[in-house]
């Protein structure tokens, strides 16, 4: 089992002024901002993330850490998938087109990518964020994913034309108004006797990610989960959103945000 | 214009400096700033062995502010002197070793082995920390102790020996005229307010710990109470810090007694903001006419 790849040419992190290009609401809770930079891109990688100054909210004091959606490098655009869980989010929700966004970034390692042919990745709700983004990463090195994303309801499901474009696929909700009925880790694909995935990638609220890792073990599958702890600083230096693994506390801003199952 | 500040033999080529477990070991900001322009930097506190800290969440937003209870984590003084040291040792700042223990035997044997290395000028003893079971705040809170602890160490440190405050008692004052007298050649304060933080959905504490230390602007007229305070009455040199976000908050600290400030939380957000703080100094003092910085060190007008 590979451990997750922390080696790499490490890309100076940034505080850059960005430009909010779109602002597309997807239902009550979801919208996504597509933001550009004056400059050319870094390098970036799916499962990397970017800390957002949210101003003109008085409630909220620290920066907003959000996954990178999706990366349009011609355009020096990228795109965060948000949802909005208080104040902070609520404000962003409504910012306007050629408002300025001041963002830190890239921050935290990414999912290891080139070296599995077969691959799943795993969505729940909001935890899709990185997914559509190694999705399009993967498909450049020329694999197309199953892509398997939980939501509670039909209404509730986004951008699924997005992910049928780089992969196959599944759906699952709650309520059985798409796809199969049940919770992601209930989809028929996991009845199989035997999984020939690869690797498993995966990233959605706490349970789900603990049931997918236990089902990746089970299958001797490698797995790659992206935990969302809360932080202060995000690159470093406040040690507040550690994760206990197998080294100990680990910071999930900086030995993570990805993490291989077998580590945690 | 002359930016320089004394504390003890310890010369700063500038009055700010950076606050104890917000900056790392510097190494983080390399991307964001010339440390070299810092008058200082006070490293994460360093104990005699590794600490894993408390267990998650140890984070909780709050108004103007954030509480933390991470609980010293770090890998040990045995650490910081073979891996940290001779990576940072070069940074051509000022870098100052936040001291902390559980016992005063555990002050006194880090602070021996930092006496050790030439590139370290000074330490800040963190008697005041308020996220551990044992030892930290029990320290501060108490001027007799706080008082022995610091001639402990005081005896086996050799350099500039600073000595960090908790405002979690009831006469700050009292606490620093004790470690004083027991041999201090400067004092900073305010460390962490203990407070807390409650999720009424599901009525548990935020914390792991359930009690915090609170940093962040919320907590600056308290700080500059006591940085004004305690300036009246000792004469070794007072590092304010307490919410120090801009120039104007760091002004005012130097108004109210402080020979030197130290940004703290403000770094989470803006990580160049020590840098603009210290351009902001110079543009104050030539917009105020003013040709040494150590001028505005309590040079608040109180008719």
């Amino acid at each position: 089992m590979s451990k997750v790849e922390t080696t790499r040419i490490p890309e100076k992190k940034l505080i850059q002024d960005f430009t909010v290009i779109q602002n597309i609401r997807l239902n009550a809770r979801h919208f996504i901002l597509e933001l550009q930079s004056p400059d050319q891109l870094p390098g970036l990688f799916p499962g990397q993330f970017v800390q957002v100054l949210v101003e003109h909210s008085p409630s909220t004091f620290l920066r907003r850490p959000f996954s990178i959606h999706e990366v349009n490098k011609e355009n020096r655009s990228i795109r965060l998938l948000i949802q909005i869980k208080g104040h902070g989010t609520e404000t962003l929700s409504h910012i306007h087109i050629l408002d300025k966004l001041n963002l830190i970034y890239p921050l935290g390692n990414f999912f290891t990518t080139g070296d599995c042919k077969k691959v799943l990745l795993a969505g729940g709700g909001c935890g899709v964020a990185p997914l559509l983004f190694l999705a399009q990463e993967l498909n450049k090195k020329g694999i197309r994913p199953i892509i398997l994303t939980g939501w509670k309801t039909k209404a509730d499901i986004f951008e699924a034309e997005k992910y049928q474009q780089y992969g196959e696929l599944l759906i699952t909700t709650e309520d059985g108004s798409e796809g199969e009925k049940g919770l992601v880790t209930q989809h028929s694909i996991f009845r199989k006797e035997k999984l020939d995935f690869e690797r498993i990638y995966c990233c959605g609220p706490d349970p789900m990610m603990k049931a997918i890792g236990k089902i990746s073990k089970t299958h001797g599958i490698d797995c790659e989960v992206s935990l969302e702890n809360t932080m202060a600083c995000g690159f470093g230096v406040c040690l507040c959103c550690v994760t206990p693994t197998i080294h100990g506390n680990q910071r999930v801003c900086t030995e993570g945000p990805v993490f291989n199952t077998n580590e945690l | 214009m002359d930016l320089s500040v004394n504390i003890g033999n310890l010369r700063l080529k500038n009055p700010v400096m950076t606050a104890s477990g917000t900056f790392g070991y510097g190494e983080e900001y390399l991307d964001f700033l010339d440390v070299s322009q810092l008058g200082g930097m006070v490293v994460k506190a360093v104990t005699s062995s590794n600490r894993d800290g408390n267990p998650y969440p140890r984070m909780a937003e709050t108004p103007s502010g954030m509480l933390n209870s991470v609980g010293l984590q770090n890998k040990g003084v045995h650490h910081f002197v073979q891996e940290i040291y001779p990576r940072i040792k070069d940074l051509n700042t000022a870098i100052v070793v936040n001291v902390s223990g559980s016992t005063l035997e555990e002050y006194v044997e880090v602070a021996e082995k930092i006496n050790e290395l030439n590139n370290i000028p000074a330490i800040e003893l963190n008697i005041s920390c308020p996220n551990v079971k044992h030892g930290g705040m029990a320290f501060g809170t108490n001027p007799r102790i706080a008082a022995e602890v610091t001639a402990s160490v005081r005896k086996v440190f050799r350099k500039t020996l600073i000595v960090k405050l908790s405002p979690n008692v009831t006469s700050i004052t009292e606490i620093a005229k004790a470690v004083e007298g027991a041999g201090a050649d400067a004092l900073s304060l305010i460390n962490t307010l203990l407070g807390m933080a409650i999720d009424a959905e599901s009525q548990k504490p935020v914390l792991s710990t359930v009690t915090g230390g609170l940093s962040g602007p919320a907590i600056k007229p308290i700080a500059l109470r006591m940085v004004w305070q305690t300036s009246q009455c000792v004469h070794v040199p007072v590092i304010g810090m307490g919410g120090i976000m801009n120039t104007t908050d760091a002004i005012e600290f130097l108004l109210a007694g402080a020979s030197a400030v130290e940004v703290g939380t403000a770094n989470f957000i803006n990580p160049a903001v020590t840098t603009q703080i210290i351009k902001g100094i110079e543009s104050y003092m030539q917009r105020h006419k003013v040709n040494t910085v150590k001028e505005l060190t309590g040079a608040l007008k109180i008719k």
